[in-house]
């Protein structure tokens, strides 16, 4: 009880000074998705820090109306690149969200989707991949297909509909299961990285983590796999369970720090956010904060650890497969806002030849996957899913690349609706398939 | 006086109830705009459909005595949207369409909450021009552009928000609405009316549509960027860029102070340490703007410009731009509290009024960062403090105080393009000639005799002495002392 009320306290400063720093200018407005849709500024960030900062102050309570405007928000972070001021709002709307989680004032559905999904299932990576095996085991064994030939889910709630054809293809196998611990490369080792497989990406995309696995060995990587790899803590972060989320940090830090890493490599942007944060998270723990800050500053994400380490000049021959294809890049928040990550993967992108790049409008734009947004908010997050999904369309490419799992998913489940064909790769496949020539 | 219940409820009835806000949470987040320091709840919101209703409120406001506060995207500087006391706020972003792009005539007809970087894309993709561009436009809205007469970085070459209004369709505070100005160029019948109401901030109508000039998009630009290690010199190569005849679309200033904080904030390896910078852009025919460029270049040379460089390619241009894109970002990282004012001088008087800025920042005991519209004397003395360091406000209070004084006293203005609104109506008062504001005051007396819109921005309504009358010289003193009659 102690130890949670030194934690609000510790936000409370924190945030303090960064709400004192807010000159309300407005020139987030124009970045804010749920701005975009209701334009009523108690949806802006402009306004949401105004609440913040009242809530913080006594003067305004854990309404309804607060608890909605904090959960509506994406926490996609594209304010944070506009604003003038410097203002982090990502942590300002995770300290309303513990607030709120500390009031337990939670809606009933809300409470029961965080509890199942991020207390329960993705606070061990064995229960994540036995839902991952249920899920499979729904997809494959013949259950969906009865069901959706059927109409009857639809029938019951076209929300449930949606919900489940938003829910992952679960893959064959789980990258955790089958890799060596250490894997060496063919040639000299260049760098030692540590890969981080990633929750989703390892029991929905292991293909994808082979594909990174596979290019950071070609690029003369020896990669490391730690085996009893948990959920890095960001999904508790961004949902307001701060505790939650430093043990699972505490957890990956410990683990990562024993095989002494030049980089820690992620291909997921949400987890490679969420650890460059580590070192902020155990503020009032010296010796914890410095071993976070050491996972910290060696935490990059794929694209950003390839340009820096020379990729695009040591690659000599490349595959023809893509030539004369129409190729166009989405940047998921977690790499543009958080990490600042854009010009990294385009740099890489365009330095294939052959290839025509389109730059896709709006292309900062939150997709509304915003980690379980798009089920706890399905209709908000389709509305922007399908502004998204207008904008490729307008540009009409072939191929669509991106770097993050959650942002994966909800596209494929919009071009699938829209009936586009449009192949949907993560950049990391795409530079994997070039390379390999 | 607060509205009672029953007002609200017709207020209610007339827009329907899913234009109707008053949560403690909404009253919130429409109590500011971007005026540093004030703030005021509102006793609701309101979103009218359609024009209609509007002019039923304003009506409404007129028979039962509640004041309203018309809104766009809430950027405003010097306080024109925040509440008064028993205000209801009026939204205007939601009407949000380009209704007509008239390419024959060159005009476009827009609703007030057409954002303005949003209309200048949309016509610059088919060759045309809106050339106002204040430093909102990524989120301002026209009708709070024509309210406020914005101005922004080209004002030099193409002028302000007031020279490109044609005409516009407002409601008046009697509820009335009327279609001023049109598509014809020229227009001599009777008063000029829509330039009353350009600039009034929200006193004397809100515009429900407005007729736009576009002008065709110029065929090619130039970028240049000089650093000088003394600000006389910057300001002779201003002054002899002007009296060569030249016309750039830009004329930027930096101070050492902005130049230092753009340093540590982004660093773009300025030469810090110089005492300006100048961005310099000139626009139009290829032959000219080559010409232009060339005259510029020779004369920062002559004036001693230390590092003086010229973009090759727009991703040149964008890089030399930084700078003064960021320079507000910068100096508002530095402090908690960035207060930004707008105070012009005629464009021979920037440097003098540059120095008294700096000594007066000195003589406060205050960090200043100056930047600003060099060519048209546009200057942005931002002050950089902290709200809760009560004595340092009033400080700034004062300083500011004091410079406006001096831009009055080299022939200049109070405000260049944020407005008067709340935050420089006591400034108003007491450096604008008497019978301007008089004038002022019978203007809005007889379009809005109740005073329903927008109540005590620009000129306080109420009576200027409260109180018993004084009688002898003692209690007459107090208010000498005060700077009555000065």
């Amino acid at each position: 009880m102690l130890e949670e009320k030194k934690i609000v306290h510790n936000n409370h400063l924190l945030t303090d000074e960064i709400l004192n720093n807010c000159i309300h200018c407005g020139l987030c407005l124009p970045t804010c998705p749920t701005y975009a849709l209701t334009s009523l500024e108690q949806s802006s960030p402009r306004g949401r820090i105004r609440l913040i900062r009242a809530a913080l102050d006594g003067d305004q309570p854990i309404s309804k109306e607060f608890i909605y405007e904090m959960n509506f928000c994406l926490d996609c972070q594209a304010c944070e690149t506009a604003c003038p001021a410097g203002i982090k709002y990502g942590s300002l709307v995770e300290t309303a969200r513990d607030l709120i989680h500390q009031s337990k004032k939670n809606s009933l559905t809300e409470r029961i989707l965080k509890k199942f999904f991020l207390t329960w299932t993705f606070a061990r990576h064995e229960r994540l991949k036995f839902m991952a095996r249920l899920l499979r085991w729904y997809q494959t064994a013949g259950p969906q297909a009865v069901l959706e030939k059927s109409g009857l889910l639809k029938l019951i709630s076209k929300k449930l509909n949606t919900i489940q054809l938003l829910a992952p293809r679960i893959s064959k196998v789980f990258t955790s299961e089958v890799l060596d611990e250490i894997i060496l490369p063919q040639s000299e080792v260049t760098h030692t990285v540590v890969f981080l497989t990633g929750c989703i990406m390892d029991v929905a995309f292991a293909e994808i983590n082979e594909d990174t696995i596979r290019l950071l060995l070609h690029h003369g990587c020896k990669v490391v796999i730690p085996k009893g790899q948990r959920c890095c803590g960001s999904l508790q972060a961004h949902n307001g369970d701060s505790e939650g989320a430093r043990e699972h940090a505490r957890y990956t830090i410990e683990l990562f720090a024993q095989f002494n890493p030049d980089y820690i490599v992620m291909n997921s942007a949400g987890c490679g956010a969420f650890l460059k944060q580590y070192g902020e998270l155990f503020d009032d723990d010296p010796v914890m904060r410095s071993k976070a800050q050491f996972i910290s500053q060696r935490t990059v994400d794929v694209t950003e650890f390839l340009i820096r380490t020379g990729f695009i000049q040591s690659q000599k021959k490349y595959s023809t497969r893509y030539a004369g294809k129409r190729i166009t890049y989405h940047d998921a928040c977690h790499l543009i806002h958080s990490q600042k990550i854009s010009e990294q993967p385009r740099e890489l992108i365009r330095s294939v030849p052959g290839i025509e790049y389109v730059e896709l409008p709006e292309a900062s734009w939150c997709c509304g996957s915003a980690g379980i947004y798009n089920i706890t908010h399905i209709d908000q997050s389709m509305h922007f899913l399908k502004r998204k999904i207008e904008n490729i369309r307008k540009i009409n490419p072939d191929i669509i690349l991106m770097g993050n799992p959650g942002c994966m998913l909800q596209m494929q489940f919009g071009l699938r609706n829209a009936g586009l064909q449009i192949e949907l790769l993560h950049t990391v496949t795409f530079l994997r398939r070039i390379c390999e020539a | 006086m607060m509205i009672t219940a029953k007002t609200i409820n017709k207020i209610r009835s007339i827009v329907g109830s899913e234009n109707f806000f008053d949560s403690p949470e909404q009253k919130l987040a429409y109590s500011y705009d971007a005026t540093p320091l004030l703030s005021q709840f509102p006793s609701a919101i309101i979103r009218p459909r359609t024009t209609q209703e509007l002019s039923e409120v304003m009506i409404l406001a007129n028979h039962e005595h509640f004041a309203l506060v018309p809104r766009g995207s809430g950027t405003g500087l010097s306080g024109g949207s925040i509440p008064t006391e028993n205000s209801i706020v009026v939204l205007t972003n939601h009407w949000n369409r380009i209704i007509e792009l008239d390419e024959k005539n060159l005009t476009v007809r827009v609703e007030p909450g057409v954002l303005t970087a949003q209309l200048q894309s949309t016509v610059e993709s088919i060759g045309l021009f809106y050339p106002p561009d204040p430093g909102s436009a990524a989120i301002s809205t026209l009708g709070g552009n024509v309210a406020e007469n914005a101005g922004g970085l080209r004002g030099l070459k193409y002028g302000v928000t007031k020279n490109y209004v044609q005409g516009m369709e407002v409601v008046l505070p009697d509820g009335s609405i009327v279609s001023l100005g049109g598509k014809s160029v020229k227009d001599v019948a009777g008063y000029n009316l829509k330039d009353f109401l350009i600039g009034s901030e929200g006193t004397l109508g809100i515009f429900t549509n407005i007729l736009l000039k576009l002008i065709p998009k110029p065929e090619t630009s130039s970028t240049m960027l000089a650093f000088f290690d003394r600000i006389s010199d910057a300001g002779e190569t201003v002054a002899e860029i002007i009296s060569s005849h030249i016309s750039p679309s830009t004329l930027e200033f930096l101070d050492r102070t902005t130049i230092n904080c753009v340093e540590q904030y982004a660093h773009l390896n300025l030469p810090v340490n110089t005492e300006a910078l100048l961005l310099i852009e000139v626009d139009g025919h290829h032959v000219v703007v080559k010409e232009d460029t060339e005259k510029i270049s020779v004369l920062c040379r002559k004036h001693r410009a230390n590092n003086f460089s010229i973009a090759r390619s727009e991703q040149e241009a964008v890089k030399l731009r930084s700078a003064r894109k960021i320079a507000f970002s910068a100096l508002a990282r530095v402090k908690p509290t960035t207060i930004l004012e707008d105070a012009t001088v005629p464009r021979s008087e920037v440097v003098p009024m540059l120095e008294r800025i700096q000594s007066i920042a000195q003589k406060n005991g205050l960090l200043f960062g100056n930047f600003g519209h060099a060519g048209d004397g546009n200057l942005h003395p931002t002050c950089l403090t902290d709200a809760r360091n009560t004595q340092e406000i009033r400080s700034a209070e004062q300083a500011f105080g004091e410079i406006f004084s001096e831009a009055v006293k080299l022939g200049g203005t109070i405000s260049g393009e944020h407005g008067i609104g709340l935050a420089k109506r006591q400034f108003l008062e007491k450096l604008a000639p008497l019978p301007a504001i008089e004038m002022m005051r019978r203007i809005k007396e007889s379009i809005d005799p109740h005073s329903v819109l927008n109540p005590g921005k620009i000129f306080s309504l109420s009576p200027r002495c409260e109180g018993p009358m004084p009688k002898n010289a003692s209690q007459i003193k107090k208010y000498i002392d005060a700077g009555a009659f000065t």
